[in-house]
């Protein structure tokens, strides 16, 4: 009896082959999506609740969109060779156009709408500022200094094309990430047409909720007051999308269990083993259903504010555990069983190992440094004017 | 005839020479004609595999670690016993890939046999499809094969198999699975783990070469491939497979 394993599996199967590093890649990518949606909302849909948190948004999507491609750099057998996804792309391979999809969304979408988006400000305090200060400001405006109505109003032209451009970009970025899981016929938990847009549903749910929590702890930090009418908004299109995915996966699962077809009755015992806990519970329970009752009742009644607060800040956190969740069960739960359908294996995360859990909470870490130091940057709002851009 | 110290000397020397240029003559010319060189589009490389002859001995997995160093603990070839009740899911085992064989059984009352397992070669396989660099590929004589100097190590093949054939090599970094020892088969050898088959339960075959006896043998026998919804085109034929089998 090899330890860990129950029944039978194949012997190649006893060690899981994707780990805790490619359970961050979609939820990192989610993130992205979802920071860009809700940017767009305010953008492309002119939601003018949101607007307070649009800058918020482009910038969290960008710090994420960094570290995107590094959990899977740092899984590869030998990573040196990953520039050859580039050079020497498999057409047929669903993964060989992450690299060609990555770039159009970071250099095509978001650098450019944020470049737009801030064109002016960096112009101010390329003039404003003294010393390196100055001279990074310099270089962000790559020489073009020409803020004049008329230049603004290009600007704010082509930034729109762009966003209306990235609608679909963060579609595609997320649903193909979805498609990479969905299209292996070989594994049933993976193996389903809605995978890509319940990745994308999902995508858009913790994206949502991660600027929600980001913008009430800047607010917080920086002791602005929050904007009320905005994160009433953003927890009311927050319950929509989330309706949305949960029926999706709802729907997913309907599908499976009326189906049952041979692959069933091995994926309803992992479900009911060593998912247990973190589909069951975690995901579902209080990743999924407590943040959906919160979010429910503030569509019902009217709590003040204090309690609003709690209760959004609560639902979102909470989101982005469940949404972490939903990715580990795909990831992980996807190799616990073995594709002879007769045995299970287990997954150990390994602490200080190279796709250990240290790994893991670095690589996680990283984005909200780098948002931080974006935001110092690139100041989201005009001190003291929460509610408002500094660019009118 | 009087002969010299001198003219023996002489005819000596003429003769060596004689011989030797006789020698080099022949290599040019070529005495036996050289090996016919191997040609990959004259085969489409398979295996057949007879489930009532094979007695879950063992040697294939032995033959195939030892000839191609697979690292412990990963299989590029290896045999499962099923024991089988009815209406129940089969009892399946492979303890170490069946490296040292079987234990005896605890039940004699069930229908049991062994499945030898390798990679099945497959003509439309999902593994190659989903390489994002191309480093694994069927070459043309139908041999799934993996480069090992341009695998990232994504392991997205090791996903896409349905089989469980591949494994990442613990040292290299790469993916690693069964070449069909395509560095004996080119060669005019068979397999490692045909050679070593005691019973012949396993068998290399060409289906390019119309004297192959897999024609006579998919001819004559009720045959099936694994998993065969997978339409993943395997040439890895089993006699008589019993449908419990996954």
């Amino acid at each position: 009896m090899i330890p860990g394993v129950d029944g039978f599996i194949y012997p190649n199967e006893v060690e899981l082959q994707w780990g805790l590093l490619v359970v961050l890649y979609p939820y990192i990518t989610g993130l992205v999506a979802g920071a860009f949606i809700l940017a767009s909302l305010e953008r492309v849909f002119k939601v003018e609740a949101v607007r307070p948190t649009y800058r918020l948004a482009l910038l969290t999507a960008l710090a994420f969109l960094l570290v995107a491609p590094l959990p899977l750099q740092l899984h590869l057998g030998h990573p040196e060779r990953s520039l050859e996804m580039y050079l020497t792309p498999h057409r047929s391979s669903a993964m060989a156009m992450f690299g060609f999809v990555y770039l159009w969304y970071l250099m095509v979408v978001l650098l450019l709408e944020i470049w737009l988006e801030y064109r002016a400000d960096i112009v101010r305090l390329a003039q404003t500022t003294t010393g390196w200060q100055r001279l990074v400001y310099k270089l962000l405006t790559l020489g073009s200094e020409n803020v004049s109505p008329e230049a603004r109003r290009i600007d704010d032209k082509v930034s729109y094309v762009v966003t209306v451009i990235g609608i679909p970009s963060a579609f595609l970025l997320h649903g193909y990430v979805g498609f990479i899981f969905g299209s292996i016929k070989a594994n049933p938990w993976w193996s389903s047409p809605l995978m890509p847009i319940v990745f994308l549903f999902s995508a858009m749910v913790s994206g949502i909720a991660a600027v929600l929590a980001l913008y009430m702890a800047f607010m917080k930090v920086k002791k602005m007051p929050l904007d009320m009418g905005c994160l009433d908004t953003i927890a009311k299109y927050l319950f929509y999308t989330f309706v949305i995915d949960f029926s999706l996966e709802l729907l997913d699962l309907v599908q499976r269990t009326y189906e049952a077809d041979e692959s069933f009755r091995t994926l309803d015992f992992m479900v009911h083993t060593r998912l247990w806990g973190s589909q069951v519970i975690l995901q579902i329970c209080v990743g999924t259903l407590l943040p959906l009752a919160l979010l429910a009742a503030n569509q019902l009644w009217k709590f003040s504010e204090l309690r609003r607060k709690a209760m959004y800040l609560t639902a979102s956190l909470l989101t982005m555990m469940g949404i972490f969740a939903m990715r580990w069960n795909v990831v992980i739960g996807g190799q616990l069983f073995s594709k002879s359908f007769l045995g299970y294996t287990t997954y150990k995360v390994g602490f200080a190992a190279r796709e250990g859990l240290l790994s893991a909470i670095g690589l996680m870490a990283l984005p909200f440094i780098i948002v931080v130091v974006l935001v110092k940057l690139l100041p989201p709002w005009a001190e003291g004017k929460p509610s408002e851009n500094v660019v009118g | 005839m009087d002969l010299s110290r001198r003219d023996i000397f002489k005819i000596g020397g003429k003769l060596l020479l004689l011989a030797s240029a006789g020698a080099t003559f022949d290599e040019i010319l070529g005495a036996a004609p050289p090996p016919e060189a191997y040609r990959m589009a004259d085969h489409w490389w398979g295996m057949i595999i007879d489930i009532d002859k094979c007695i879950g001995c063992g040697s294939c997995v032995r033959a195939c670690a030892q000839e191609n160093q697979v690292p412990a603990g990963f299989f590029r070839t290896w045999v499962e016993r099923y024991q089988v009740e009815e209406g129940k899911q089969p009892l399946v085992d492979s303890p170490n890939g069946a490296m040292d064989g079987f234990p005896p059984s605890k039940r004699t009352d069930l229908k049991s046999f062994f499945v030898p397992k390798l990679c099945n070669q497959c003509a439309s396989s999902p593994c190659v499809q989903v390489c994002p660099v191309g480093a694994t590929f069927v070459s043309p004589d139908g041999v799934v094969l993996v480069d090992e100097t341009y695998c990232l190590g994504c392991r997205y093949c090791v996903q896409a198999c349905p089989y469980g054939c591949r494994y990442l090599h613990p040292q290299k970094r790469t993916v690693d699975k069964c070449t069909l020892c395509y560095h004996r088969i080119t060669k005019g050898l068979t397999t490692a783990c045909c050679e070593n088959c005691p019973t012949g339960a396993r068998q290399l075959v060409d289906f390019k070469n119309p004297k192959d006896a897999v024609h006579e043998f998919l001819r004559n026998n009720k045959v099936e491939v694994l998993k065969p919804y997978m339409a993943t085109g395997a040439k890895v034929y089993y006699k008589d497979l019993d449908g419990a089998v996954r």
